[in-house]
């Protein structure tokens, strides 16, 4: 088991001809991904050879699905393109969308984020700006490089891509269940909580990882879920304590949060709801092997 | 970005949203010849981007022309929080009755976008919002309907604006909200919206936050870009294409991804408070593809920095390669030459680790130091800051 993706997913990746999509789908093809072929409107009809892989390209996502039952979509197109392709993969009805896209409009992203809602809330969107998910050992959708570690029983939330490598890294020996970038843009489709509440109910995953970082108030809502709804331990992380203030957004963006967004804020907000909280990454490494070994 | 007043002043009046007459000016002769033009009594007011600029001084009411120009004297040059006074805008003066407020946001909880208005706008808003927040609505507005006569009705009967208003308030609110999503913006606020003793409706004083994913499809909004501003290795960097921000420390950081370079700054602030020396210099995230190229003009940024004594390059190898990241730095150094006079402390980690520290090894510039761990790096790296250079011994 993992939460979003496993062995049974059936993956079509949208932008696979282009050099990232190329470069990454091989990547997630070598993990054991089972990739079953790619969207892009002007090569629809067409086949891609990868690594001795033959892979068809489909006009559009509810094509792909209908051919392959394709059941989720890796997104790699340009920033122009990103809104359009998503409201596709959700009109067509797929499960998982990760948009690993850096450089979208936030108002793109809050049009698609509000059309998957509309929609009944049948898709989930991963990202955008993201590195996507992996489960170790089952599947990878994204960019995470799968030979950091393999598979065990830590799950892990992140906002930054570089942390959730890291943290991986240190904790490479006991092995992860599932680890989700959940990307830092302003509006994203997954957050901290969703994945918390999917890792809650995960029989395969021991302990919740929780990385954060500095800028709206994603990580002091996940801290509140926590204490009303999560039973398993989970061990946080928060980068950007010396970071400076950002630019000023008048008067609206202080009244709106309530808080500043500082790290020491979320740290607290952490704290407060339980959560042992890391100053540095290796510490909440050695964090989650005292909460591993006693929970043993 | 952050727009000046004036520039958020051209949007509103591109989208219909009224505004007094007004003309920016760069000198005290631009600003009589704008209160000239304007007739009767004018406004003078500082373009800076931070608040606070009426309680500073920045916003006086001049008469007659031969007034505006000396307000302007007055106000040109001036400091305004760090912000240095280089224009300023003359408006008509209004006949203010009330002071309201209105703004357009994104709801990044919410995930979707936000209305507040107030009929208690005007300078003290904030307070409003902290003792009153029942004087401060915020309506939802939905992406994919937006703000239509209807929504605005809505929101203008929740802030209980008056009757007499009502209809104004409600155009207005179409008309910002199309600046809102026409020009990609994240903020949109008018503060105050004024209505004026003759009954009408007008936009006194905005901001404007634009959204910088969105510039491929604003050519037109490269003319709001403020190159003078800010520090100067900044627009040095910025000109690189580089993600950099100048901090007050004196240890050069440079790293792959914001939250690892976050997150280093903030061992090496801890690690600084131990050894004595000042604490990270910069912010600098290199990206995924750690090119040489890119390495160097980073590097080449860091060690043009006067207050740097030593540098941290912390990479961890997600899809780069360890081994590029190595040539990367071997490659930067060669074409810096004597130019790279500080120490530079490396760790590396992740994708093909081993040859990367192997050609660090091999290349043994006397410079370069490899350390294991983040954390001992970071020791490692305010240690060599607080050690005296040659010329200081």
């Amino acid at each position: 088991m993992a939460i979003f993706l496993d062995d049974t997913s059936r993956v079509v990746v949208s932008g696979m001809t282009g050099a990232e999509g190329t470069k990454h789908t091989k990547r997630m093809l070598a993990a054991g991904t089972n990739v079953v072929g790619g969207v892009n409107p002007r090569k629809a009809g067409t086949t891609v050879t990868l690594d001795g892989h033959e892979l068809p390209v489909f006009g559009s996502v509810a094509d792909a699905m209908a051919q392959t039952g394709a059941d989720v979509v890796v997104l790699f197109v340009p920033p122009p393109f990103v809104k359009d392709a998503v409201v596709e993969a959700v009109d067509a009805g797929i499960a998982l969308a990760v948009v690993i896209t850096e450089g979208v409009p936030v108002h793109d992203s809050a049009v698609f984020w509000a059309h998957a809602v509309a929609a009944g809330g049948r898709t989930r969107i991963i990202g955008p700006n993201c590195p996507g998910i992996v489960s170790p050992g089952l599947a990878n959708a994204g960019i995470i490089p799968d030979d950091i570690t393999g598979p065990g029983r830590i799950g892990l939330v992140s906002k930054s891509g570089t942390l959730t490598y890291q943290l991986m890294h240190e904790l490479r020996d006991i092995g992860f269940s599932t680890c989700v970038g959940i990307g830092g843009d302003p509006v994203i489709g997954t957050t901290h909580i969703d994945a918390v509440e999917a890792f809650e109910k995960d029989p395969d995953t021991d302990v919740i990882v929780l990385i954060g970082e500095i800028g709206g108030d994603a990580e002091e809502r996940a801290a509140a879920y926590v204490k009303a709804h999560v039973s398993k331990p989970v061990v946080g992380y928060v980068a950007g304590f010396t970071a400076p203030e950002g630019k000023t957004m008048g008067h609206a963006g202080a009244i709106v949060s309530g808080s500043a967004g500082t790290a020491a804020a979320k740290k607290e907000a952490l704290e407060a709801a339980g959560i042992r909280v890391g100053r540095t990454p290796s510490e909440t490494a050695r964090l989650v092997r005292e909460v591993l070994a006693e929970t043993a | 970005m952050d727009l000046f007043e004036h520039e958020a002043r051209e949007l509103f009046s591109a989208h219909g949203v009224p505004v007094p007459r007004g003309r920016v000016a760069t000198s005290p002769e631009q600003a009589r010849a704008a209160a000239v033009l304007i007739g009767g009594p004018v406004v003078v007011k500082a373009q800076v981007k931070t608040g606070g600029r009426g309680k500073a001084g920045g916003v006086k009411l001049a008469r007659v022309p031969d007034d505006a120009e000396q307000v302007a004297d007055y106000i040109l040059g001036m400091d305004i929080k760090g912000h240095t006074v280089h224009k300023v805008l003359v408006t008509e003066a209004s006949d203010i009755a009330e002071e309201y407020y209105v703004s357009f946001l994104l709801d990044r909880a919410e995930r979707t976008f936000l209305a507040m208005a107030s009929v208690a706008g005007g300078m003290e808003i904030e307070e409003v919002a902290a003792t009153r927040p029942e004087a401060l609505v915020k309506v939802p507005v939905n992406a994919l309907t937006g703000v239509d006569q209807h929504k605005a009705r809505e929101i203008v009967a929740a802030a209980k604006f008056p009757a007499e208003v009502a209809d104004e308030i409600a155009s207005a609110l179409v008309h910002l909200w199309e600046v809102f999503v026409a020009e990609d913006a994240t903020l949109v606020e008018v503060n105050p919206l004024a209505r004026t003793g003759g009954g009408a409706v007008i936009a006194l004083d905005g901001k404007v936050t634009l959204d910088a994913n969105a510039e491929f499809r604003h050519p037109d909004h490269e003319a709001f870009a403020d190159p003078g501003a800010g520090d100067p290795l900044e627009r040095q960097a910025k000109a690189l294409g580089l993600n950099y921000v100048k901090l007050d420390g004196d240890i050069g950081v440079i790293g792959n991804g914001a939250g690892l370079v976050m997150s280093t700054l903030d061992v090496v602030a801890a690690a600084a408070a131990e050894a004595g020396a000042r604490g990270p210099a910069n912010f600098l995230d290199i990206g995924g593809g750690a090119s040489a190229a890119v390495m160097s003009s980073g590097l080449g940024v860091i060690l043009g920095d006067a207050d740097v004594r030593s540098v941290f390059v912390n990479v961890f190898g997600g899809i780069t390669a360890c081994d590029a990241v190595a040539d990367g730095i071997v490659q930067a150094l060669a074409i810096l030459g004597d130019a790279a006079a500080k120490p530079l402390v490396v760790r590396l980690d992740g994708n093909n680790v081993a040859e990367g520290r192997r050609i660090l090894a091999e290349a043994a510039h006397p410079l370069v130091t490899v350390v294991e761990t983040m954390d001992d790096a970071a020791r490692e790296a305010a240690k060599l800051a607080t050690v005296p250079t040659s010329t200081e011994a």
